[in-house]
C-alpha cells in the first residue's frame, strides 16, 4: 500500500468559529495507481491535496505513505518526504521565475540530491521542451510552463504524483496534450498519481475516482 | 540541498539587479547618512577631547592676570609658598601655533596626554623640545625640535615651560592654575597677588557648551536620518519580500523544510544588509569628509575652537552604522519571516493586513500623536535648558509625524466625499486605501522636508541679523592692537591728530550681576550713534552713556541677570548705572557692559586703551604712518573689510554642513518613497485589474500613480510648512537661546520654503515615475491572471 | 637608610629617560661617587650636594600629647638630580620633592609636594640652614635650633627643635656600605632633638612635646641589582641609647643588614652585615598588601632583643610612591619608641 488516509480531519478557524473542512476521510492508494478526487469548490479538495503533500497538519487521523505516518513527523522530515517521496503540479505551474527552464526542471532533484540526466533527458525529449532548455519560464506559453512543471516533478522519480487542477489554466486542446503526456510519463515511471480536478472527462481517465463533498468521500 | 536552496535565491537578484541595487541603495543610503553625521560628530568629538586632555583646560580652575596676558615668575613662587599649589602655563604663538608651556612636576593634570604612549624624554637642561601632532609639526617647521604624538590637539604645541620661555624668548607666565585640593592655612589671594583673578573651572573661556550645542544640532540630524534610514530599510526589506513571495511558497512545495529556508533568507538578508552598510559606511565617510572642512571652520569661525581637518576612520561610527542597518534589517525581517512561517503555502494571495488600516490602529496613533504634541507645548512653557530643548523638539517632530497618517486619512474622506465622477471617486478612495502602506514614507518626506524648512529658516534668520550685526559693529576702517600703555597714549596721540575719529577700547572683566562680564570703556563718537541698532533703548542713550549717566549692555548679559532697559546695574560697589540700552550681540557667549572712558578710568585708573577702531579716509597709508611712525607691526592692525570678509565668509560657510545634509536627508526620503511605491506596486495588481477591467487604461492608471504620490507629497508639504517653522521657533527661540544665551529674531523667507516644496514635489514625482512606468507596461495577462487567481 | 628614592624614579615618567632600575642602582653615570674615609665639612655639608644624584634631610618624630596620646610626625625633604650640576631657572637639573605625615593610634596623614630646582620654589640653605619647599620648612640659626612646618589639605604642624646631643656618623665616619658589592652612601644624623610644638589635626589642635630624629644621606648608586626593598629601624631606648638598624632585602632571600649603635653621650659603634638581625613577627594587611607590623629586632653584640611594634599598623603613605612609615614602640630587653620604614611591598 503506497498511499492509506484513515479518518483525516481537518478545519479551520474563522471568525465565525471553526468551520470543518475535511470529516473523517479515509482512502488508500496502490502503487502505480491513478486516483481523481473531485468535489466542488470549497469541498476540501486543496486541502486534502496539502494534508497528503505534508504541507499540512491534519487534527486527526492519520496519513500512511510507503508506511509511515506524515503526522507523526517534524515539519523537517515532512520537507524530506516532499522533496523525495512525492512531487507536485500546481494550476499556476509555480515555477521560479528566476531560474532557466532546465534550472526549473532540475531544481527538485537537486533539492532531492538525485541528480539522473539521463532520466531528465528521456522526460524533456517526451514532453517536447528540449528547444525550451535555455530560455526563462515568463518566455514560455502556459502550457510549455506547465510541461516544465511536470518535468520538474517526474525528474525527481517520486512514488507519488500530487497534481492540483494541472490543466485548470490551459485551453482545451493544450490541456489535453498536457494530460495525455502527463499520463504517458506516470505510467512510465511507475508513479501513483492523485489529481484533483473538477472536470469529470479527467476523472474518467483514472483508475479509481473519489468524490469529496462538504469534507466527506461520498 | 542548502545550495540548490540557495542559488534559487540569488538567482533572484541576478534577474532583476535593479532591485538588488535599490535593496543595497536603500541600506547603503540610510547608513551613509547616519555614519556620515556620526563621522563629523565622533571626529569633532575627538578633537575636542584631545584638546581637553592636552591641556586640562575645563577642570581646573585658573588664576588670570586682571589685565594683559602676563604673571610674573615672582608671583608664581609668592603664591607656591603662601600655600597656593598652582602650576605654570605660558602660552604664545609660532606662526599659526600655540604654544604651551607647562611644568609637569607641579602640573595638577601630570604629564597628561603627553604621558600616554610612554614617559618623555624631557631634559629641562636639554635644547628647546616640543610636542605636537603631525600636522602642527609640519606647521612649525624645521626650525623646532617636535617629538610627534597623536594625542595633542591640532594646532597646539606643548613642552616645559622653560624651553617654552626660551623659545618665546620671555620671562613671565601666561596664567597659573589651580590643583584642586589645597592646603590648610593658606594666604589669601588678595594679600598674595592682588593683581590675579580666580577664574573657576567650565567658566568664560570654555567652548564645552558652545561646541555642545553645535553637536547636539547635528545629533538632532542623526537621529532624524535614522529614522529615515529606518523607515528606507523597512520598506527595502519589504520590497524584496513582497517580490520573492511566491518563489519561497514553491520552494517550501518542493521539499524546502520552514527552518532552513528562514535561516536561508535570514542569512542571505543580514549578509547583503553588511554589503549595503559597508557601502554606507564608506559612502558616510566620503560625506564627512567633504564636510568635515567645513565643519572645522563652522566650529573654528564660531567658537575659536581647533578641530582636525583630517578625518580619519574610527571604530565606533564605523560600528554603529552596520549595527544600524544590521539591526534594521533584523528588526524588518523579523516582522517578515514571522509572515512566511504563517504564510498558506498553496492558496492564492489573501489581503495583507499589514497594509490594512485598522481604525484601532489609526486611533492608538492619534493618542499618541496628541501626548506627544502636548508634551511639546508643556515643555514650550515650562522646559528649562538645553535638553528640555531638543526633548521638545523630538516630541514636536514625532508627534506631527504620528498624526500625518490620521490627519491625511481624515483630509481624504472628506475629499472624496466631495469627488465628482467615479474615477476621481474611485482615485481619492484608492489613494486612502493605500495610506498604511505609504505613511512610513510620507512621515520620512514629512521630517525630511520640515526639518528644511525650520532650519534654513534658522540659518536665513542668522544670516540677516549677523550680516547687520557686522556691519554695525566693524563700522571703522581700521583696527590697531598695542600691548602697553605706553604704546596706548602714543598711538592714542598720534590718531587724534591724523584720524578722522579715534575709538580706544579700554577693557577687562568684571563680576556684574554675579556674571562674569567683558566690561568696555568707549569714547562715544559719531560711529557709535550711526551704526549701532539696539533690541531696545530709551530715546538717546549714546548722550546717556556719554555723560557717564548709563551704560549699554548686551543681551546675553541682559538675559542671563535679567536686566533690561531702566534697570540698574551695579558696575563697582559704589556705581550703579542705569541700562540704557540692550544691544544684539551674536555669537559672543560672554556678557557685556559699555560705559565711557572717563567713568571707566575712574573705575580701572590704570588700564589703558589696548584696541582701538579708527575711522578714516585712507586705511592703508594710516597704516604704513603707524608702522613707520610709532613703530608699531604690521601685524597689530587689521582693515575693516578684511574683518568683514573673513567673518562672512566664516559664516557662509558655517552652516554649508547644515544644508548640505538637509539635501541628503531629503534624497533618502524620496528614496524612501520610492521603495514604498515599488513594494506596493505588486501589491496593487488586485486592486487596480478591476478598474482595469473596467476600462481605465494603463496609461491613465500610470498617470493616476503619478498624481497621487503628488499629491500626497503637497499634502505632506502643507503640513510640513506649520511643522517646520515650530521646528525653526523652537531653534531660535528656545534652542538658541539656552545654548548660546541670545534669541535670533525670526523671519520669514517664503520664496526659500516654494523651492523646497517644489524640490519635494520633484522628489516625489521622481520616486514615483519609475513605478508608474512599470505600471504602464504591465502586460494585460498579468492583469487578467488576478482573476484567474481569483477563481 | 632611606632608598625609595629609587623607586620613586622607576614610577616617575622620567625613568624611563635617565635611567632604570637597575641602571640606577649600579652606574653612577656622570655622578660623584661616595668614597671611604670622607671629611665633612659643616655646615656646608648640610647644604645640597647637586653632583650627587640624590639627597635627603628626613626627619622623624616621637611626640606626646598632654593627655599622654602617642603621635607619630615626618617631614622629609627629597633632592633627585636628572643630571649631576646645577643650572639656572628652569634649566635646573635638580627635582625636589617632600613628604609629611602626622601618624597618630587611629588615624595617619601623609601629603606631597612637588617643585622643580633652579627657580626658587625649592631648595636647601646650609648657612643660616633653611631647607624649603613651597610653604613648608625646616630653618634655625645653626642646625641644632630649627624650626619646622608643613601644611596639607586636612593637617599640619609647627613645631620646635632643639638638639641635646652631637651629630653621629654611621658606617665607617659616615661612609655607609648598602651591599656586598660595595654600594655606599654617605649618612650621618642627629638623633637628639627636642621637639615641641602644635598638631593640626582634623579633630583640632594638639600641643605635643617629644624626641626627633634627623637623617641627612646622600648618594648616586645606593641600590645593588638584586636588592628589592627594605625595613629601617631608629630606635630611642628609655636608657638613653640608640640604635639605627637596616636590612635590605635581596632577591634570594637573604639580607644585608647595617646597624649603628649610639650611646647617651653620641659615641657610636658600628656594626657589619649580619650583626643585626629582624624576624617578622605579625603581619598587618595594608593598602591590599601584607606588611609585617610586629618585629623581633636582635643586635647580640649590645643585649638587645625587643619586640618592635608599630603604633598604628595602617601607617601607610598614600604618595606617588606609597611606602609604610610609622612610629613604634620596644618591649624586651630593652624599651622605648622610635620609627619604622618599610618599603618594596608589594
Amino acid at each position: 500500500m503506497l498511499l492509506e488516509l484513515d479518518n483525516v480531519q481537518k478545519s479551520f478557524r474563522d471568525s465565525e468559529g471553526r468551520v470543518p473542512v475535511l470529516q473523517g476521510v479515509s482512502f488508500t492508494l496502490e502503487a502505480g495507481q491513478t486516483l481523481a478526487l473531485t468535489g466542488e469548490s470549497g469541498s476540501g479538495k486543496s486541502t486534502l491535496l496539502h494534508i497528503v503533500s505534508g504541507l499540512e497538519q491534519p487534527e486527526r487521523g492519520r496519513v500512511l505513505l510507503s508506511g509511515s505516518d506524515l503526522t507523526q513527523l517534524d515539519d523537517r522530515a515532512r520537507a524530506a518526504v516532499r522533496r523525495t517521496e512525492l512531487a507536485l503540479v500546481f494550476q499556476q505551474f509555480n515555477l521560479i521565475p528566476s531560474l532557466t527552464v532546465a534550472a526549473n526542471i532540475g531544481f527538485q532533484a537537486r533539492l532531492a540530491g538525485r541528480t539522473d540526466d539521463a532520466h531528465i533527458d528521456q522526460i524533456v525529449t517526451a514532453l517536447g521542451l528540449t528547444d525550451q532548455m535555455a530560455k526563462y519560464p515568463e518566455a514560455l506559453s502556459g502550457g510549455q510552463q506547465q510541461r516544465v512543471a511536470i518535468a520538474r516533478a517526474l525528474a525527481v522519480r517520486p512514488k507519488l504524483l500530487l497534481a492540483d487542477e494541472p490543466t485548470g489554466n490551459l485551453d482545451e486542446a493544450t490541456a489535453d496534450d498536457v494530460l495525455d503526456q502527463m499520463m504517458q510519463l506516470v505510467s512510465a515511471t511507475g508513479a501513483a498519481l492523485l489529481i484533483v480536478t473538477h472536470s469529470r472527462m479527467i476523472a474518467g481517465r483514472m483508475d479509481r475516482q473519489l468524490h469529496l463533498s462538504r469534507g466527506r468521500l461520498a | 540541498m542548502i545550495r540548490a536552496c540557495l542559488s534559487a535565491l540569488m538567482s533572484h537578484w541576478r534577474r532583476n539587479p535593479l532591485q538588488l541595487f535599490a535593496y543595497l541603495a536603500g541600506l547603503a543610503l540610510a547608513t551613509a547618512l547616519w555614519s556620515g553625521v556620526q563621522a563629523i560628530n565622533a571626529e569633532a568629538r575627538a578633537s575636542y577631547d584631545a584638546a581637553e586632555a592636552t591641556l586640562g583646560e575645563a577642570q581646573f580652575d585658573r588664576l588670570m592676570p586682571r589685565q594683559g596676558a602676563s604673571v610674573s615668575q615672582d608671583t608664581y613662587l609668592a603664591l607656591r609658598r603662601s600655600g597656593w599649589l598652582v602650576s605654570p602655563v605660558i602660552e604664545g604663538r609660532l606662526g599659526a601655533v600655540r604654544v604651551v608651556g607647562i611644568d609637569p612636576i607641579t602640573s595638577p593634570t601630570g604629564l597628561g596626554a603627553l604621558n600616554a604612549d610612554g614617559p618623555l624624554a624631557l631634559d629641562f637642561t636639554g635644547p628647546v623640545q616640543l610636542f605636537a601632532n603631525a600636522q602642527t609639526a609640519r606647521d612649525l617647521g624645521a626650525g623646532v625640535d617636535v617629538t610627534r604624538t597623536p594625542d595633542i590637539a591640532p594646532g597646539i604645541a606643548i613642552g616645559d615651560v622653560g624651553m617654552v620661555q626660551r623659545l618665546l624668548d620671555r620671562d613671565d607666565l601666561s596664567y597659573l592654575t589651580v590643583a584642586p585640593e589645597q592646603p590648610l592655612g593658606r594666604l589669601d589671594l588678595s594679600t598674595v597677588a592682588p593683581n590675579l583673578r580666580l577664574q573657576p573651572a567650565q567658566q568664560g573661556t570654555s567652548v564645552g557648551q558652545l561646541t555642545d550645542s553645535f553637536h547636539l544640532n547635528l545629533t538632532a540630524f542623526g537621529l532624524l536620518s535614522f529614522a529615515v534610514g529606518l523607515f528606507i530599510v523597512h520598506s527595502t526589506i519589504g520590497l524584496a519580500f513582497e517580490q520573492r513571495r511566491a518563489m519561497i511558497r514553491t520552494l517550501r512545495s518542493l521539499g524546502v523544510p520552514l527552518r532552513t529556508l528562514v535561516l536561508l533568507i535570514t542569512g542571505e538578508m543580514l549578509g547583503l544588509a553588511t554589503i549595503g552598510a559597508v557601502i554606507g559606511v564608506v559612502l558616510g565617510y566620503l560625506i564627512a569628509a567633504v564636510l568635515l572642512p567645513d565643519v572645522a571652520a563652522t566650529l573654528r569661525g564660531l567658537y575659536g575652537a581647533d578641530i582636525s581637518g583630517a578625518l580619519q576612520l574610527r571604530a565606533e561610527w564605523w560600528l554603529s552604522g552596520l549595527l544600524i542597518a544590521v539591526l534594521g534589517t533584523a528588526f524588518a525581517l523579523a516582522g517578515r519571516l514571522w509572515q512566511i512561517a504563517r504564510m498558506p503555502l498553496l492558496a492564492s494571495a489573501r489581503p495583507r493586513a499589514w497594509i490594512m488600516a485598522s481604525g484601532t490602529r489609526l486611533r492608538l496613533q492619534a493618542f499618541g500623536a496628541i501626548a506627544l504634541l502636548t508634551a511639546a507645548l508643556v515643555l514650550a512653557v515650562f522646559g528649562q535648558g538645553l535638553m528640555a530643548g531638543f526633548v521638545l523638539l523630538g516630541c514636536l517632530l514625532i508627534g506631527a509625524a504620528l498624526l500625518l497618517p490620521v490627519l491625511f486619512e481624515w483630509g481624504l474622506s472628506q475629499v472624496q466625499a466631495l469627488a465628482k465622477g467615479p474615477v476621481w471617486g474611485w482615485f481619492w478612495a484608492d489613494t486612502r486605501q493605500q495610506l498604511p502602506g505609504l505613511s512610513l514614507a510620507l512621515m520620512a518626506l514629512l521630517l525630511a522636508v520640515s526639518a528644511n524648512i525650520g532650519v534654513s529658516t534658522m540659518v536665513s534668520s542668522f544670516r540677516t541679523t549677523f550680516v547687520a550685526f557686522l556691519d554695525q559693529r566693524l563700522a571703522p576702517e581700521l583696527f590697531v592692537q598695542v600691548d602697553n600703555a605706553a604704546d596706548s597714549a602714543r598711538l592714542d596721540a598720534f590718531l587724534t591728530q591724523n584720524a578722522t575719529e579715534v575709538l580706544p577700547l579700554l577693557s577687562t572683566e568684571a563680576q556684574i550681576a554675579g556674571q562674569l562680564t567683558d566690561l568696555f570703556g568707549v569714547r562715544v563718537e559719531q560711529t557709535y550713534r550711526d551704526n549701532w541698532a539696539f533690541l531696545d533703548a530709551t530715546d538717546a542713550p549714546w548722550d546717556a552713556v556719554d555723560a557717564g549717566a548709563a551704560v549699554v549692555v548686551n543681551e546675553q548679559l541682559a538675559r542671563r541677570a535679567d536686566l533690561w532697559v531702566g534697570d540698574g546695574v551695579q558696575i563697582a560697589p559704589d556705581l550703579s548705572l542705569p541700562i540704557a540700552a540692550v544691544v544684539g550681540d551674536y555669537g559672543n557667549p560672554h556678557g557685556q557692559v559699555v560705559l565711557s572712558e572717563r567713568v571707566f578710568h575712574r573705575l580701572h585708573p590704570g588700564l589703558s586703551p589696548l584696541q582701538f577702531g579708527v575711522r578714516t579716509d585712507d586705511a592703508d597709508q594710516l597704516r604704513q604712518q603707524i608702522t613707520a611712525r610709532l613703530n608699531i607691526p604690521d601685524s597689530a592692525m587689521i582693515n575693516q573689510a578684511a574683518i568683514k570678509a573673513l567673518s562672512l565668509e566664516v559664516f557662509e560657510r558655517t552652516f554649508t554642513v547644515t544644508a548640505a545634509l538637509n539635501v541628503l536627508t531629503l534624497l533618502v526620503a524620496g528614496f524612501a518613497i520610492l521603495m514604498t511605491l515599488l513594494t506596493l506596486a505588486d501589491l496593487r495588481l488586485p486592486q487596480l485589474a478591476p478598474v482595469w477591467a473596467l476600462g481605465l487604461t494603463r496609461q491613465k492608471l500610470g498617470w493616476f500613480e503619478l498624481l497621487r504620490a503628488i499629491a500626497l507629497a503637497a499634502l505632506v508639504f502643507l503640513c510640513a510648512i506649520p511643522l517646520g517653522l515650530a521646528l525653526a521657533w523652537v531653534l531660535l527661540t528656545i534652542i538658541n537661546t539656552e545654548a548660546f544665551g541670545w534669541q535670533l529674531p525670526m523671519y520669514l523667507f517664503p520664496a526659500d520654503y516654494l523651492k523646497l516644496g517644489g524640490y519635494a514635489l520633484v522628489a516625489a514625482f521622481l520616486a514615483a515615475l519609475w513605478p508608474a512606468l512599470r505600471m504602464m507596461r504591465t502586460r494585460p495577462s498579468t492583469l487578467l491572471k488576478v482573476f484567474a487567481n481569483e477563481a | 637608610m632611606k632608598l625609595r628614592i629609587v623607586l620613586f624614579l622607576c614610577l616617575w615618567p622620567f625613568a624611563a629617560f635617565t635611567q632604570g632600575f637597575s641602571g640606577l642602582g649600579t652606574d653612577a653615570e656622570g655622578f660623584a661617587v661616595p668614597a671611604p674615609n670622607p671629611t665633612f665639612s659643616f655646615p656646608a655639608d648640610h647644604g645640597p650636594h647637586p653632583d650627587f644624584r640624590i639627597e635627603w634631610w628626613y626627619l622623624t618624630a616621637n611626640l606626646t600629647g598632654t593627655d599622654g596620646t602617642p603621635y607619630g610626625l615626618q617631614w622629609t625633604l627629597f633632592r633627585s638630580a636628572l643630571a649631576p650640576g646645577e643650572d639656572k631657572g628652569w634649566q635646573s637639573p635638580q627635582i625636589w620633592f617632600a613628604h609629611a605625615a602626622v601618624t597618630t593610634p587611629d588615624t595617619h596623614l601623609a601629603t606631597e609636594r612637588f617643585a622643580r630646582g633652579g627657580i626658587g620654589q625649592a631648595g636647601v640653605r646650609a648657612d643660616p640652614f633653611r631647607a624649603w619647599i613651597d610653604e613648608w620648612a625646616l630653618e634655625g640659626a645653626d642646625f641644632d635650633n630649627l624650626s619646622l612646618t608643613a601644611r596639607g589639605p586636612d593637617f599640619g604642624y609647627d613645631m620646635t627643635l632643639n638638639a641635646d646631643g652631637p651629630l653621629v656618623f654611621h658606617g665607617d665616619r659616615g661612609f655607609s656600605v648598602k651591599s656586598v658589592e660595595g654600594q655606599a652612601s654617605y649618612y650621618y644624623s642627629q638623633p637628639f632633638f627636642r621637639i615641641t610644638g602644635t598638631l593640626t589635626l582634623p579633630t583640632g589642635d594638639v600641643p605635643v612635646t617629644g624626641t626627633a630624629w634627623l637623617d641627612r644621606e646622600w648618594s648616586s648608586q645606593p641600590l645593588a641589582d638584586n636588592q628589592k626593598g627594605w625595613d629601617w629601624f631608629s630606635l630611642s631606648f628609655n636608657d638613653g641609647s640608640k640604635l639605627m638598624g637596616f636590612q635590605l632585602r635581596q632577591a634570594d632571600g637573604t639580607d644585608f643588614t647595617s646597624s649603628t649603635w649610639i650611646a647617651p653621650d653620641g659615641a657610636t659603634t658600628a656594626y657589619p652585615n649580619g650583626a643585626f638581625r629582624t624576624d617578622p613577627l605579625a603581619q598587618s594587611t595594608v593598602a591590599d598588601r601584607t606588611i609585617p607590623t610586629r618585629w623581633q629586632v636582635v643586635l647580640p653584640q649590645r643585649g638587645v632583643d625587643v619586640t618592635v611594634s608599630a603604633l598604628n599598623p595602617d601607617a601607610w603613605m598614600e604618595l606617588t610612591i606609597p611606602y609604610w612609615e610609622g612610629p613604634v614602640t620596644m618591649t624586651g630587653t630593652h624599651t622605648g619608641q622610635g620609627y619604622l620604614e618599610m618599603t618594596g611591598y608589594e
